[in-house]
């Protein structure tokens, strides 16, 4: 089986698409000739020419609108975002038009595309190239957002968002795009919308992560280990559909949960998360559900580090839930 | 010619705005074109290209459109229903530019063209259970009255934000050149949306990738209560095709005939490939931005008065008259038929029951819902179970 990193996981996947589905079309900002500036879409024009593998003038805007009119009239559009930090300027398509055409019109307009783009910190990006922004998409019903951690995952979860009836939110953990490397199998594989995994199973305490943060809470899972606490850790990849399921089973069973995300805390899905277990583990909570997130500041430059909720900070609120 | 042009007013980036670099210059770069004059008549050198069976069609068109209008502002004003938005005075920018589509055009509307959506085969019943949000309501009471989606004749969901269906209807086009079809969307919007990014993205991205799309800016001089002059400096909003490089052409927007002349070109330039076109229909606002405006509060009675004169049905009915097409009494027939038509689908539309049923609010969020919905609903009804007064707005006052 091929080893990929985790952008060319998601080339594998748009290359399956484009050649199963005529109705699939890549548009974006340096995404034909160029294949993007993180190569997701490298070699893709070339073999599917500049009609289906389109570079747009530089209006996310404009991309999304036009996305979302080729997705009203029956094409797949695959809408590539450069960061997600510039999403901003479409958000209002996102929110206001995308999310609610299938809903504004009595089912008569559906708007299925997908957006792609790269989120995320820890590659000295500043502001305005490592914010996480998925909590606000979270709060627009109509909207589907995942979130691989790794290439198998990626490609597996890309292919079922291109086909969803639904408009997905693509986030991709830019910070592992080449550092998460592992088995990807050739041919198509589809990872269902809204089923959670787990990644390690465990007894004493739950993690919760996605994206990039699932290898913080991995890293941080293996140093709890080695001081003998065993954690359960889930991989929730789609947050929207949310596997509540696999989430309260394991909570029950552990009594305890440690939630981890890099966006600020305030409002952070982690809210979500916390008051979701709460209304539903009440009684098997052995803790108050711990956060470990980004701080209510900007994303910052130099101290980054100590912004991003790292191995070490997840690992001390492992140690203050389990001894709660 | 472009250096003769230039050197004609070689001032265009001096000091100052466009207004002040040599005004009336782009008025005479883009002049109004019209067919019919407001007395009916054909100004010079002008030909009918419509047939007059085909204009009598259009003529009745207006009038509903026209009288629905009214009808449904006396209905809002009496409180049996709690918004309207029409398009009285802007008749001909409605029904002249789809008469020049063909079928499969699809059209993205603003909010003032539900007469498109009719003349697509939405029925009046339809449209006016949308007003009322009943159970009759093909959007199942989800949006405000007056934002009606009938995709079997391609008229696209209606959204209160400016602008947003402009970029959507490039995309449209995009995707049916991508399928190799012969459509050619029309995108709706008003003067006020000039000012907005999804307009200038719009036409940025359909002139970039030369698309087969129709761009109708309705200018009828007033975004709620601010004048165009104080939305752009731009002395015409055609012009701004320059800065895109398309081709751009004012049009009299109460012209019928030289609404309908204008996008059969655009149409057909578009479906020959040779890219979009930005069409400005001058034509005016005649009441408030909406029932819940009331114009009187910053615009003078007297500015109106010089638009009454131009009425763009009158405008039709005065050419027909002179061309032996329509008399007063087939005129009055019209009319009769018209009126009989509003009340009856009136009667009909308030007849449904007064709400969708309750589990409608969770469908459509997506295509399957989700625990999130599902269980929301059982809540729902559990608190309506236990406690009427949640399905009641007034149960505050008991």
């Amino acid at each position: 089986m091929p080893v990929m990193n985790v952008i060319q996981a998601v080339n594998d996947a748009l290359r399956l698409e484009l050649r199963r589905d005529q109705r699939v079309v890549v548009l974006g900002e340096d995404v034909g000739a160029f294949g993007g500036v993180f190569r997701a879409t490298a070699g893709l024009q070339q073999e599917f020419g500049a009609a289906r593998v389109v570079d747009t003038p530089l209006a996310e805007g404009g991309i999304i609108g036009a996305a979302a009119g080729m997705a009203l009239y029956g094409l797949r559009p695959v809408a590539e975002i450069q960061f997600a930090d510039f999403i901003f300027p479409a958000f209002d398509q996102i929110v206001n038009e995308v999310a609610k055409f299938r809903y504004r019109s009595g089912g008569q307009y559906p708007c299925p595309l997908t957006i792609r783009a790269p989120y995320g910190g820890g590659i000295k990006g500043g502001h305005y190239h490592s914010q996480s922004p998925e909590a606000l998409f979270l709060h627009t019903p109509g909207l589907k957002v995942v979130v691989p951690s790794g290439p198998y995952d990626a490609k597996g979860l890309l292919l079922s968002a291109i086909r969803d009836p639904d408009p997905v939110l693509f986030f991709e953990p830019k910070r592992v795009y080449r550092a998460a490397k592992g088995e990807v199998p050739e041919g198509e594989y589809l990872i269902p919308l809204g089923q959670a995994a787990v990644t390690r199973p465990g007894t004493q305490v739950t993690l919760i992560a996605w994206g990039a943060m699932w290898h913080e809470a991995d890293q941080a899972a293996r140093e709890a280990e080695a001081e003998g606490i065993d954690c359960e850790l889930l991989d929730l990849r789609s947050l929207q559909p949310l596997d509540i399921e696999t989430i309260t089973a394991s909570v029950r069973k552990t009594g305890r949960a440690v939630v981890v995300h890099e966006a600020p805390r305030t409002c952070g899905f982690g809210a979500e998360l916390a008051a979701l277990i709460q209304e539903r583990c009440f009684l098997s909570l052995e803790a108050p559900v711990a956060r470990v997130t980004g701080f209510d500041t900007p994303f910052p430059y130099t101290l980054e580090s100590e912004y991003l909720p790292r191995a070490p900070r997840i690992l001390q609120a492992i140690r203050a839930t389990v001894t709660y | 010619m472009k250096r003769e042009r230039a050197a004609k007013a070689p001032v265009r980036a001096d000091h100052g705005t466009a207004r002040e670099w040599a005004a009336g210059r782009f008025l005479e770069e883009f002049p109004l074109y019209r067919v019919v004059d407001e007395e009916g008549r054909l100004v010079g050198g002008a030909q009918l290209e419509l047939p007059g069976s085909e204009l009598l069609g259009l003529y009745r068109w207006m009038l509903l459109g026209r009288s629905l209008d009214e009808r449904m502002i006396t209905l809002q004003r009496q409180g049996r229903i709690g918004f309207y938005i029409g398009a009285i005075g802007e008749e001909a920018t409605v029904f002249g530019t789809v008469a020049a589509l063909e079928p499969q055009d699809w059209i993205f509307p603003s909010y003032r063209e539900h007469g498109a959506a009719f003349m697509r085969g939405l029925p009046l019943v339809t449209f006016m259970a949308n007003l009322f949000g009943n159970a009759g309501d093909l959007v199942k009471g989800r949006q405000m009255p007056c934002h009606e989606s009938w995709a079997p004749g391609h008229f696209v969901s209606i959204s209160s934000p400016v602008a947003t269906q402009v970029t959507q209807a490039v995309g449209a086009a995009w995707a049916a050149r991508i399928q190799g079809d012969d459509m050619v969307p029309i995108a709706f919007f008003g003067d006020g949306s000039t000012s907005a990014h999804d307009f200038h993205t719009g036409l940025n991205f359909a002139a970039v990738m030369k698309l087969p799309v129709v761009f109708a800016c309705r200018n009828n001089g007033w975004a709620i209560s601010t004048p165009s002059a104080s939305q752009t400096v731009s002395e015409t909003m055609a012009q701004k095709a320059i800065g895109y490089g398309m081709r751009g052409e004012r049009v009299d927007g109460n012209d019928l005939i030289a609404v309908w002349a204008a996008t059969r070109r655009a149409r057909q330039r578009a479906a020959a490939g040779q890219g979009p076109t930005l069409l400005e229909l001058v034509t005016y606002r005649m009441e408030g931005h909406s029932t819940s405006d009331d114009p009187r509060a910053y615009r003078p009675a007297e500015v109106v008065e010089p638009w009454k004169r131009k009425d763009p049905i009158k405008r039709v009915q005065k050419l027909l008259e002179a061309r032996g097409l329509l008399d007063e009494a087939g005129d009055a027939v019209l009319r009769e038929e018209v009126r009989l038509e509003i009340q009856a689908a009136l009667r009909e539309a308030e007849a449904f029951p007064p709400k969708p049923p309750v589990e409608s609010l969770f469908e459509d969020v997506y295509a399957e819902p989700g625990w999130a919905q599902r269980e929301q609903l059982a809540e729902l009804r559990r608190a309506m179970d236990a406690d009427p007064r949640v399905a009641n707005p007034r149960h505050v006052e008991g």
